[in-house]
């Protein structure tokens, strides 16, 4: 059931929000997207969830954008289906996908007060009037901006008027919502707190969502799971936590969070399995995957927070020297510089004791859980539990 | 974005625009190039063009309007610029009512300042006889310095709008970011200020060019031996030799030639000035300093009262007592019974009639056009806005000609209709609006529009409930300067008008040629009239400083 046929009337109308919406997953098979002779988009297969948060996370350019719009109907599909609750929707018009939309720069009406902008997808579809005003008036007091309703859209600060494009979106009970990067026009400290409401609210009305940004700690914090894409390939898609402990290759690696990358070698020493650092600094690792167990060149990349700093510089560990430092409160970076030429960041809790001054000579050791592995050529992961599409 | 599209309203507007077009500007203009090059009893001819260039009497006319267009145009930016500067960034006492005053000054009938500028200077002129009695008599108000005198008077006050919304658009930090390194006051102003609003400067510059260049009543008025190009075509249009379509076709195919080539050079200059500014924290005015702000005051004033002299003048004119062209002492409102009598009811009904019709006409158009470019663009499109900005070229006594040619005979036989006229000004007003339509539709995010469509309304319908309002005031403010320069317009229609579709520019333009100057004058303060009440209703819904050709 994808159509506008269906009314809001035909809903339930309690005060309960929770599972008015009826929400539907989304199926995109090889979806194939050109500009002319231009290929944005190969050949992309997805599957979204009843009532999931789902984030289109990548760097500019990588065509999450036009997927997202794709999904809206804004952009045509050159090639492959995309399905609502298994009917394909390719050629239905964006307006009759049941679908709302928040855009990059909210596209409030600027002519028409706050409730006539929340209003207007209810009078599009002839709702009688008390009803427009009922549901208007719950989903501005929703999203906390029912003391603004009679006011223009220029006298509203971003986040308001975020508020509003949300308000807009939701009111028509749409099966889908859409979010294309709805914080970045937002300040720092308001981006954390809106996409806590977004959140929120996304979990009070139970909806679908797909929501695109380039920002991946927003993407870690709100979703339920992330896809990752550059160059119109999904490389990984799984939840939060997966993606930043098992990236699946140093793409993701380094995109999600931040990598210090390490040469090394794959060594095996009878059933052991160990890795070379450039400093003869040997760790066992026995989390790499069975086919995977062979002598070869590696990657290895270690977050900051997964090096540890040996003052003992006679100690076990890869040598380096401490070039500065950051006293950021809770935690303390330092960058220290290899034997190899190589910059590593490593990040320690700040503790009562003296901040180690630069030129200290010190070594570096890993945490052999939580570091990952990656082929020097093909740049994959070769961890065990690593998994490129979870399902 | 490419899509495969179904046939839909927006096809269906693109064919009709181009339908349109082709009937209104194409067929007339081919029949010109046909009337120019053809004879019917010599098959091909270029005897025409031969004419005109073998005898120094016709030839002549081209650098004479070009002598006359350039230098017009570059006294008006040497009196805009300093005038728009010093009311952009200096807190001038009055500054609305000075505004308001340059605005009127431009939108009088071209040649009712001629006409006032020869009662007050001419042979027997109220300060020429002041003179006389002072002893200067080496001087004369015809020729070549009058019809500079009187264009650059009216024409100054399009440099002052086009250079305030430029100067508007500075953000005051880089005013700031160049006082920093050093660059301030006279210098500040050539090194940033002017290269910042080089493309305006040069649009400013080719409107005046081209306007000067067009200006039919003005020389025809006060040039007196000093015959220009538009003069010469309606001459020979309407000449006492008898008319000669033929000849008037050709010298027609000349002048777009002319300003066509003065427009590719214009574009030109301006490719090489291509970037955007916006700015967030535009300048504001500041006090001026005691000496240079009186000097601004004097100056800026001065400049207005010169320009308002002849309006003035005019109205007080047409309240003296005449007998027919004899100046009489006392006052009555014989003028203004006179007038009754001579269709001014008719003239002025005519005048609001066409007026709005062709407003509306052109609205529709250019709201249409500027969708198409900016959303749908395609071939047929982008040659929509190419042909949209052919007029821009043709001088209106051009046009005139090219309509009467082909819509006095069959098939479509529409000359000396009130239809006739909507066409000639809408396709002589058209370029402007919809210069200004395609770039307030072109600020208008297209996500809006997405916004509508995904909460469910159709494309149609977030057209007229979204993009049209948001469009409302560029078009408004376009539309009202449209209003005025419509119901001044001179130049097209005195070829195409009749006793029954006479308007008021027209009416006193017959009332000076047959020496009934009381009348006219009465014909010229009705026009006034009506101008200062449209521009009060104008400003009562729009910012003086949004105001837009």
């Amino acid at each position: 059931m994808v159509c506008g046929s269906r009314t809001v009337s035909a809903l339930p109308l309690g005060n309960e929000l929770r599972g008015s919406a009826m929400s539907v997953d989304i199926n995109i098979r090889h979806a194939v997207k050109k500009y002319g002779e231009n290929v944005v988009i190969p050949d992309l297969s997805l599957a979204i969830h009843n009532k999931e948060f789902f984030t289109l996370l990548g760097p500019s350019g990588c065509g999450k954008t036009t997927l997202l719009r794709m999904i809206a109907g804004f952009n045509t599909i050159e090639g492959g289906d995309i399905c609502f609750n298994g009917k394909e929707v390719n050629a239905i018009d964006p307006g009759k996908r049941n679908i709302g939309m928040v855009f990059q720069n909210y596209a409030i009406f600027p002519n028409m007060t706050v409730r006539k902008n929340v209003e207007f997808g209810l009078k599009t579809r002839r709702i009688p009037a008390d009803r427009i005003k009922e549901e208007t008036d719950r989903f501005l007091s929703l999203v906390h901006v029912d003391q603004y309703a009679d006011r223009m859209p220029d006298r509203l600060s971003g986040g308001q008027q975020q508020r509003v494009a949300l308000a807009r979106a939701l009111v028509i009970r749409p099966d889908v919502l859409l979010m294309d990067e709805p914080l970045s026009n937002l300040d720092a400290k308001l981006r954390i707190e809106m996409r806590t409401v977004i959140r929120d609210i996304q979990k009070n009305v139970g909806i679908t969502t797909v929501y695109v940004t380039h920002d991946q700690e927003e993407a870690m914090a709100i979703s339920d799971r992330i896809a990752v894409m550059q160059a119109g390939v999904i490389h990984q898609c799984g939840k939060p936590q997966n993606i930043y402990l098992r990236p699946v290759d140093l793409f993701v690696a380094t995109f999600i969070g931040k990598s210090n990358l390490l040469k090394g070698k794959l060594l095996l020493d009878g059933k052991a399995v160990r890795v070379q650092f450039a400093d003869s600094y040997i760790v066992d690792i026995p989390y790499i995957s069975e086919e995977q167990r062979k002598p070869q060149e590696v990657v290895i990349s270690c977050r900051p927070e997964e090096l540890v700093i040996n003052v003992d510089e006679r100690g076990e560990g890869i040598h380096g020297i401490i070039k500065d430092s950051v006293f950021l409160g809770l935690n303390t970076h330092y960058f220290v510089e290899l034997d190899s030429g190589e910059q590593a960041e490593v990040v320690q809790e700040s503790n009562i004791d003296d901040i180690l001054p630069p030129g200290k000579h010190v070594r570096l050791m890993v945490k052999t859980s939580k570091i990952n592995i990656f082929n020097a050529d093909t740049h994959m992961s070769i961890m065990q539990g690593v998994k490129l599409l979870t399902e | 974005m490419k899509q495969i599209r179904r046939f839909d309203f927006w096809s269906a507007a693109s064919l009709t625009i181009l339908g349109l077009f082709g009937l209104f500007l194409i067929y007339p203009l081919g029949g010109l190039l046909k009337e120019a090059v053809f004879l019917p009893e010599k098959g091909f001819t270029l005897d025409a063009f031969r004419k005109f260039f073998g005898k120094s009497y016709y030839y002549s006319t081209i650098f004479n309007s070009f002598r006359i267009a350039l230098t017009v145009m570059f006294l008006c930016l040497l009196l805009g610029i300093p005038f728009s500067y010093f009311y952009t960034f200096y807190k001038l006492k009055g500054r609305k009512f000075l505004f308001v005053l340059c605005l009127l000054c431009t939108m009088s009938a071209p040649f009712i300042g001629a006409y006032a500028w020869i009662l007050l200077m001419g042979n027997n002129g109220l300060i020429t006889n002041v003179l006389k009695g002072l002893g200067v008599r080496k001087f004369s108000i015809y020729g070549f310095g009058g019809i500079v005198l009187v264009q650059t008077l009216k024409l100054f006050p399009l440099v002052v709008i086009y250079m305030n919304g430029a100067f508007r658009n500075i953000d005051s930090s880089l005013m700031e970011a160049a006082e920093s390194m050093g660059c301030k006051g006279v210098d500040r102003f050539f090194r940033v200020l002017l290269s910042l609003t080089m493309p305006t400067i040069l649009a400013a510059a080719l409107l005046v060019f081209m306007r000067s260049f067009a200006d039919f009543g003005t020389p025809l008025l006060i040039g007196r031996g000093y015959t220009t190009f538009p003069v010469l075509i309606y001459n020979e249009y309407l000449g006492e030799n008898g008319s000669d379509y033929h000849f008037a076709a050709a010298v027609s195919i000349i002048a777009v030639g002319v300003t066509g080539l003065f427009f590719l050079i214009q574009k030109l200059a301006n490719s090489r000035f291509k970037f955007t500014m916006n700015a967030m924290h535009p300048v504001t005015a500041v006090n001026p300093k005691k000496v240079s702000g009186i000097f601004m005051h004097i100056y800026c004033y001065a400049v207005v009262a010169i320009s308002m002299l002849p309006q003035v003048y005019i109205i007080y004119m047409s309240f003296r007592k005449y007998n027919n062209s004899i100046l009489l002492p006392g006052y009555s409102l014989v003028n203004y019974q006179k007038a009754w009598s001579k269709s001014l009811l008719r003239a002025t009904g005519n005048t609001l009639f066409i007026s709005f019709a062709t407003l509306a006409v052109i609205i529709m158009v250019a709201v249409l056009i500027a969708y198409l470019v900016v959303r749908r663009s395609n071939i047929i499109n982008q040659a929509i806005d190419t042909i949209s900005m052919l007029p821009y070229i043709m001088p209106g006594a051009v046009v005139g000609i090219a309509l009467v040619i082909v819509f006095s005979h069959k098939p479509l036989c529409i000359a000396g209709t009130l239809g006739i006229m909507i066409v000639a000004l809408a396709i002589r007003r058209l370029p402007f609006t919809s210069r200004s339509a395609t770039a307030t539709m072109m600020s208008i995010s297209p996500s809006i529009e997405e916004a509508a469509i995904s909460l469910g309304a159709s494309k149609l319908a977030s057209f007229v409930k979204i993009t049209v309002p948001m469009m409302s005031n560029g078009i408004i403010s376009g539309a009202v300067l449209s209003w005025v320069s419509i119901i001044t317009e001179m130049s097209s229609g005195v070829i195409l008008y009749n006793n029954r579709t006479i308007t008021l520019t027209i009416g006193t333009y017959v009332a000076i040629n047959n020496g009934v100057y009381g009348v006219a004058a009465a014909f010229a303060t009705v026009t006034t009239l009506l101008t200062i009440v449209c521009l009060v209703v104008y400003l009562k819904f729009t910012r003086l400083e949004d105001i837009r050709m």
